[in-house]
C-alpha cells in the first residue's frame, strides 16, 4: 500500500494481544456451556427438518421436551433412540413430536455405540455442507466473479417474489451481493419461521424456503450476466447457530454474524450470544460463508468523533473471535463506518482517517463499510451526496464489501428506483476513483494521520481496560456503544445450559476436520457470457 | 391566499417527479411517461430521463407544471401541536427543561402480542433510521414487551415514577383495541392516577383523534417515528412541569 499512514506498530500489538486474552477469557466460558438454540442448530445438522401442526418447528419441538438432557447434549440420547428404533433423524423428531417417543439419558452400556453413529451422522452432516461449498466453487468459477468493491445492497419488501424481482433488478443495475431484510424482531423470536413469506412486516422472514427461492433467483440472474451474485441473510438473535445452519445449506454467501451485536442491540443475553456466535461461525466457516459484523452501529449510539475508537477495539475482538471459530481471514468481514456528523469540519476527512486506519489494522480482510443512516435527511438530494462522500471514501481507502446507502434512508424501505439510482452513484464514484488511492500519499503527521493515531492509541487502552475487567463487565459498564447489559439479564438466557463433563457434540469436531480452504474463484464479469455468446455465433 | 409551486415565477406551478413504470423500454416509453404525468393533471410536461433499469421497468424523471393551488388557511384538523425537534434538541430540551431524566415505560397491552410498534419507539435500533427512546441519552426507559395486563403497565410506571405511559395496539380485530384502551383509562381514573402521567398511544389504525375521544394525551398513527413522540412527551412533560411549580 504506497499511501499508508505511518501507524505506531507497538500499539497494534498491544491492541491485539489484548483482545486475544479477552477471547481467551469468553472462550472458556464458551466451552462450558450450550444453548437450546446451539442444540436445536444440532438436531438441524443430524437432518431434522419442518414444523408440527401448529407450526412450531419440530427442533423446538424436540429440545423442548429434552431441557433436562442438555447439558449432556441432546445428541446422544437423539442418535441412541434412532438406534434403538432403526429410524431416521426426521423420522424420530416426527415420533417425538407425537409423543409415541421420547429422549431419555443414555444408559452406560449403550453410550459408546450412540456416540460412534453420532459422529458418522455429523460427518454425513458436515458432508452436505461441504457439497454445497463446492457448487458455489463450480457456479463462480463457471459464471465469474466480480470486481471489489463488491456492491451490496438490500431488498425489504415483505414478500419473497417481489424481493426476488428487486434483487435481479439490482444485480442487473450493477449489485454484486443482495442482502435480504428480515422481518421486524426476527432476532427475537426463539425459533426460526417455516416456509415461504409473501406478507412481511419491514422485511421478510429469514427462512430455509425463503433462502432458497432467493438463491435460485440470483443463480438465474447471475448466469444472464456473467458474474455470481452474492446472496446475504442474518445469523445475529437467538438463533444464530440454527441461520447459521440453514445459510450453509441454502447456499447463502455471507451472513451478519457478530459476537455482540445481538447483546448491544437487541438485549440478547451475553452468556447465551457467546455462546451461539461460536457455532454459527464454525458452520460459517465451514460453509466458505463470509461474515460480516455489525461494529457500525456502535456509532449510532455513540458519538462517531468521540467513540471512534470503540469500532476499532470491537473489530479486533471479533477478530479474535472469528479466528478462534476456524474462519479464514478472507472469510471475516468486519464492519465498520464513522458516520460523524455532516456539520463537523473536515467530516470526510476523519472519515478517510478512520476507515484508513481499519484497512491497515486489518490488511487481510475483506472489510465491510457501511454506509450512513444516522444523519441521513429527508431532504433526498442532500442524501444522495452524502452517500456519494461515503462511496469516495471507500473506494480511497480500499474496502471491499461496499454496503451502498440509499438517498431515501430516512423515510423508507428502498424503492426500486432508489436501489438503481444508489448503485449508479456507486459505480460512478468507483470507476472514476479507482486508482487514486495510488496517486497520493498521506501527509506525516497531517490531520489523517494524527486521527488515526488517536483513535489507535484509545482503542489500545480500551482493550487492555476490558482485558483487566473481563468482557462480561465491560457490556456491564456500557463501554460499547453507551449501552449497558446486565450478564444474567436479557432475552433468551433460561435457554443457557452449563454442560456436564460428558457433555458430547460431534458437529464441533466434524466442522473442523478436513475443511476446504480458500475463496471461489471465476473469471471477470461478464467474460463467461462473452466466452458463451462466441461459442454460440 | 391561494398558492402553488414555486419553481423560478410566482404561480408556475413547476414540479418534478421520479418514478418507475413497470413496462420495458422502448421507443414509445417517454411519451408514456409523458402521458402518465399529463393525466395527473400536469401540463407542459417534460421527461428529464427515461431508462430501462432492468428488462421489465423504465425509470422517469419528469417536470410539470400545475393550476392547483390551496389555501393554507383552510387546512384544519386536530393536530397535535408540537414543535418538530431532533434527538439532540430533544435531549437538550429535557436536560435544560427537566433538570432529570424523562421516565417512560411502554407495552403492548392485554391480548395484543406485538412488539413491533412499542420496539419501534423505544428499542435502540428504532425505526425508519431514526432511533428509538432507549438511545436517549436523557431518557429512562423501561420496554416491557407485549401482551402486559394493564394492572401490571401501571404498576410498572408508579414503581419507576414513569413521567409518560405508552401503550401500543397493534391489533385491531373486532375493536379489541377499544376495549383493551379503555380498559387502560379506566385502571387509571379508577386508582386516581390518571394526572400523573402523560398517557400516549400508538397503532396503525390510532391517529390523534381518536385518542382524544378515547381519554388519551395524545395518539399516534402509521409511520409514526421515535422523535415526533419523544418531541411531544419533552415538551408536554414540561409543561405539566412548570405548571405545577406555577401551582405549588
Amino acid at each position: 500500500m504506497y499511501n499508508a499512514i505511518r501507524l505506531n506498530e507497538t500499539l497494534v500489538t498491544r491492541a491485539r494481544a489484548a483482545a486475544e486474552a479477552i477471547a481467551d477469557d469468553i472462550q472458556r466460558h464458551i466451552e462450558e456451556h450450550t444453548t437450546d438454540s446451539s442444540e436445536r442448530a444440532t438436531l438441524r445438522l443430524l437432518g431434522v427438518a419442518g414444523v408440527n401442526d401448529i407450526d412450531v418447528p419440530l427442533v423446538n419441538v424436540v429440545i423442548e421436551q429434552a431441557r433436562e438432557l442438555l447439558p449432556g447434549g441432546v445428541t446422544r440420547p437423539f442418535v441412541d433412540l434412532m438406534i434403538r428404533t432403526g429410524k431416521s433423524a426426521q423420522e424420530v423428531a416426527e415420533g417425538v413430536a407425537a409423543g409415541a417417543l421420547a429422549l431419555d439419558e443414555v444408559p452406560a452400556e449403550h453410550r459408546a455405540a450412540a456416540e460412534l453413529r453420532a459422529a458418522e451422522l455429523a460427518t454425513q452432516g458436515v458432508a452436505r455442507i461441504d457439497a454445497v461449498r463446492r457448487r458455489r466453487e463450480e457456479l463462480v468459477a463457471a459464471c465469474g466473479e466480480a470486481l471489489k468493491p463488491y456492491v451490496y445492497v438490500i431488498v425489504a419488501t415483505g414478500n419473497i417474489y417481489e424481493d426476488a424481482a428487486q434483487a435481479q433488478a439490482a444485480a442487473r443495475a450493477g449489485a454484486d451481493v443482495i442482502a435480504v431484510i428480515r422481518t421486524t424482531a426476527q432476532s427475537l423470536l426463539d425459533y426460526v419461521p417455516y416456509g415461504k413469506t409473501t406478507e412481511g412486516f419491514g422485511g421478510t422472514y429469514a427462512t430455509q424456503e425463503n433462502f432458497r427461492l432467493m438463491r435460485a433467483a440470483l443463480d438465474e440472474v447471475g448466469a444472464e450476466l456473467g458474474r455470481y451474485i452474492r446472496l446475504c441473510n442474518y445469523a445475529s438473535g437467538l438463533c444464530m447457530p440454527e441461520i447459521a445452519t440453514m445459510g450453509a445449506l441454502e447456499r447463502l454467501d455471507m451472513m451478519l454474524n457478530d459476537s455482540m451485536y445481538g447483546i448491544i442491540f437487541r438485549n440478547i443475553n451475553m452468556q447465551r450470544t457467546f455462546v451461539d456466535q461460536y457455532l454459527s461461525r464454525l458452520i460459517n466457516a465451514r460453509a466458505g460463508i463470509i461474515i460480516n459484523t455489525g461494529e457500525d452501529n456502535y456509532l449510532t449510539t455513540a458519538d462517531a468523533f468521540e467513540k471512534g475508537y470503540t469500532v476499532v477495539s470491537s473489530d479486533f475482538i471479533n477478530e479474535a473471535f472469528a479466528l478462534r471459530a476456524n474462519l479464514e481471514p478472507w472469510q471475516i468481514g468486519l464492519g465498520h463506518a464513522f458516520e460523524i456528523n455532516p456539520a463537523t469540519p473536515d467530516q470526510v476527512v476523519y472519515q478517510i482517517a478512520d476507515a484508513q486506519l481499519i484497512r491497515q489494522l486489518f490488511p487481510e480482510y475483506p472489510l465491510k463499510y457501511m454506509p450512513p443512516t444516522k444523519y441521513m435527511p429527508g431532504d433526498i438530494f442532500q442524501g444522495h451526496i452524502i452517500d456519494g462522500m461515503f462511496n469516495f471514501t471507500g473506494i480511497f481507502t480500499g474496502q471491499e464489501i461496499m454496503l451502498l446507502g440509499m438517498l431515501t434512508e430516512a423515510l423508507h424501505t428502498p424503492l426500486l428506483q432508489d436501489r438503481y439510482v444508489s448503485i449508479k452513484n456507486a459505480k460512478y464514484v468507483f470507476e472514476s476513483c479507482r486508482h487514486l488511492a495510488d496517486e497520493v500519499e498521506f501527509r506525516s503527521g497531517g490531520i489523517i494521520e494524527k486521527r488515526a493515531d488517536d483513535v489507535l492509541t484509545r482503542a489500545a487502552e480500551q482493550l487492555e481496560h476490558v482485558q483487566r475487567i473481563g468482557l462480561f463487565k465491560a457490556l456491564e459498564d456500557g463501554e460499547f456503544a453507551d449501552v449497558k447489559r446486565d450478564p444474567r439479564g436479557g432475552r433468551g438466557f433460561e435457554g443457557v445450559f452449563k454442560t456436564r463433563d460428558d457433555y458430547f457434540n460431534p458437529f464441533f469436531a466434524a466442522l473442523r476436520e478436513g475443511r476446504r480452504s480458500g475463496p471461489p474463484t471465476g473469471p471477470a464479469p461478464g467474460e463467461s457470457v462473452r466466452a458463451s455468446q462466441e461459442v454460440a455465433s | 391566499m391561494i398558492v402553488r409551486p414555486y419553481g423560478d415565477t410566482r404561480d408556475d406551478g413547476m414540479m418534478q417527479f421520479s418514478f418507475t413504470l413497470p413496462i420495458a423500454y422502448s421507443v414509445k416509453a417517454a411519451d408514456v411517461g409523458k402521458q402518465f404525468v399529463e393525466k395527473l393533471g400536469f401540463r407542459d410536461v417534460g421527461v428529464a430521463e427515461c431508462k430501462a433499469i432492468d428488462p421489465e421497468f423504465t425509470f422517469y424523471v419528469a417536470y410539470g407544471r400545475t393550476e392547483t393551488g390551496i389555501d393554507p388557511d383552510k387546512v384544519k384538523g386536530d393536530y397535535l401541536e408540537v414543535e418538530a425537534m431532533d434527538y439532540y434538541a430533544i435531549n437538550a430540551f429535557i436536560k435544560e427543561h427537566l433538570g432529570r431524566k424523562l421516565s417512560v415505560v411502554g407495552a403492548a397491552i392485554e391480548s395484543d402480542a406485538h412488539t413491533v410498534g412499542i420496539d419501534a419507539i423505544l428499542n435502540m435500533k428504532g425505526f425508519a433510521g431514526n432511533y428509538g427512546f432507549e438511545r436517549y441519552p436523557e431518557m429512562e426507559v423501561v420496554n416491557m414487551g407485549s401482551q402486559i395486563p394493564c394492572e401490571q403497565l401501571l404498576r410498572t410506571a408508579l414503581d419507576r415514577h414513569a413521567d409518560a405511559i405508552l401503550v401500543s395496539q397493534i391489533v385491531t380485530q373486532k375493536n379489541i383495541h377499544v376495549q383493551n384502551l379503555t380498559k387502560m383509562i379506566e385502571l387509571l381514573e379508577a386508582e386516581g392516577v390518571r394526572e400523573r402521567f402523560v398517557l400516549v398511544v400508538g397503532g396503525p389504525r390510532i391517529n390523534n383523534a381518536f385518542a382524544k375521544e378515547l381519554g388519551y394525551d395524545a395518539g399516534f398513527g402509521l409511520r409514526t417515528t421515535p422523535v415526533e413522540v419523544a418531541s411531544f412527551l419533552a415538551q408536554e412533560v414540561a409543561r405539566r412541569a412548570k405548571n405545577t411549580a406555577k401551582a405549588t
